[in-house]
């Protein structure tokens, strides 16, 4: 039987099981209204290395080994680890993931690798190569800055609309038959362009892509918004979340009751300068790992919607006055046997 | 989607905050008006310690320029420019700023293909469009003044 439902939609023959998450924060992150639940906050930026990129690296090692420990399985037994950054070539994942030494599929989604990581992930599970399977996401705010706007010490303003790169990597280790919480399909999402230029509006060029995915799953399996306890986006912060509620409002389908984003949960704008909230693909990944991820466990939470969203552009692109594409993979996680 | 680009184009427009242009002109020109201010405090300074007239710009600006640079290599200078804008990157402190900033962020990358490859990435336009400006502004000044018969 074909486990494809709808357009873009798969529902998974088995469920796959999320047997641990780990997270590693910035100082910042570790000061926001999530900083408590984060499993290791960093004090230092550089995580005593010698480069901006080495300290992301270093926060890849740290999730994945400490996830490793908290899944209790041993590193070897890990079939694939599945893992992505906004780095140029995932330098983030590549260096922090080289002395694991395990089958690696490095993935560029932009802030929704988390997403596209667990989807990724939980299919191959799903179709048998592989029993267990790491996913991480990581991003820093210094090599965000250095890669895509100016050198940290730059004298620059930003628009209310941009937002704040987490400094963060957030890993989750699935299993074929480990953990209350299960991933039981996913709807990859089309990349999706609204015509968006402003690189300091990521909110509102993502806000299309999560309300295509978001509409074509609901679709797909005939649902109802409120079957989810909570429907999470990644990154659209402020703007992009009002934008989210008006485009699908505009289909007829209204997620106002149910509607998270990790970018706005991770920060207190009011007090964190953050403007249009958190972002990068350790935003999400930092957030589902330390903060939805207990609520599943713990049965706050029974049913979610994961859709981290992400911008698809480069410095390059934006500079030839190309638009900005994006893309949201939906993640289905229920506790097992809802 | 229901929602095409153009009609997107007015939602994010409604959705998107603005910054407050009068709130940051009030800023730029209060910091920029003390960053002059204490230039002229400087140029008042090595007059009177007996600098000639000549030098006395070049000592201001020489200093302005440490400062700005100080400032930036200790992480204090992009918080000003945060708070003023244009009141703290038009300055010649400004200027300093932009040069040592990258060099700072890459010295990571080494003293060839880090510090002085990208030494000139913000200021390379100011740089290449001062200097063509000014030859604009020669080029007038000297057909006026050949077809005004001075």
């Amino acid at each position: 039987m074909s486990k494809k439902h709808g357009k873009q939609t798969v529902v998974f023959g088995k469920p796959v099981g999320i047997a641990a998450t780990a997270s590693v924060v910035g100082a910042k992150e570790g000061q926001g209204p999530l900083g408590t639940s984060f499993d290791i906050v960093e004090d230092d930026m550089m995580l005593g290395q010698k480069s901006w990129e080495a300290a992301e690296s270093q926060l890849v090692k740290k999730a994945i080994d400490l996830c490793v420990k908290k899944s209790n399985t041993a590193l070897s037994s890990f079939d694939y680890i599945i893992a992505g950054d906004l780095l140029n070539q995932n330098v983030g994942s590549v260096f922090g993931l080289l002395e694991a030494a395990r089958p690696y599929l490095g993935i560029f989604g932009a802030c929704s690798a988390m997403g596209e990581g667990l989807a990724l992930g939980s299919m191959l599970i799903d179709g048998g190569f592989g029993d267990n399977i790491l996913v991480a996401a990581s991003s820093h705010f210094c090599t965000a800055e250095k890669q895509f706007r100016y050198p940290l010490e730059f004298g620059s303003q930003s628009p209310p609309t941009a937002s704040w790169t987490v400094t963060g990597a957030g890993a989750a280790a699935l299993s074929h038959n480990g953990g209350d919480v299960v991933v039981t399909g996913c709807t990859i999402g089309k990349m999706i362009d609204m015509g968006v230029k402003d690189a300091s509006n990521m909110g509102a060029a993502m806000a299309g892509a999560a309300a295509d995915t978001i509409m074509t799953h609901l679709q797909d399996k005939n649902l109802h918004p409120s079957h989810y306890d909570a429907i999470i986006t990644g990154d659209l912060g402020y703007v992009g979340s009002d934008l989210l509620l008006q485009l699908l409002k505009k289909e007829g389908i209204d997620i106002s009751q149910n509607h998270k984003d990790c970018g706005i949960e991770i920060f207190d704008k009011n007090t964190q300068d953050t403007q249009n909230g958190g972002s990068g693909c350790g935003c999400c990944a930092t957030v589902f790992a330390s903060h939805f991820y207990p609520h599943l466990q713990s049965e706050r939470l029974s049913r979610i919607l994961f859709v981290p969203t992400g911008a698809l552009m480069s410095p390059l692109s934006v500079q030839q006055g190309k638009s900005i594409p994006s893309i949201a993979h939906a993640v289905v996680i229920e506790r097992r046997g809802i | 989607m229901k929602t095409d680009k153009k009609q997107y184009k007015e939602m994010v427009k409604k959705a998107s905050p603005k910054s407050s242009t009068a709130l940051n002109c009030m800023r730029a020109f209060f910091v920029g008006g003390v960053i002059c201010a204490f230039g002229e405090v400087l140029h008042n300074i090595y007059e009177a310690l007996g600098a000639s007239k000549d030098h006395v710009g070049a000592y201001v600006a020489i200093t302005l320029i440490f400062l700005a640079i100080m400032l930036t290599g200790i992480g204090k200078y992009d918080n000003i420019t945060k708070y003023a804008g244009a009141g703290a990157s038009i300055p010649i402190t400004g200027f300093a700023n932009a040069m040592s900033s990258p060099a700072i962020e890459h010295k990571k990358e080494g003293f060839i293909l880090g510090v002085s490859a990208k030494l000139f990435t913000i200021a390379g336009a100011v740089i290449v469009y001062g200097t063509l400006s000014s030859m604009v502004v020669g080029l007038v000044y000297f057909l006026v003044q050949k077809f005004s018969g001075g």
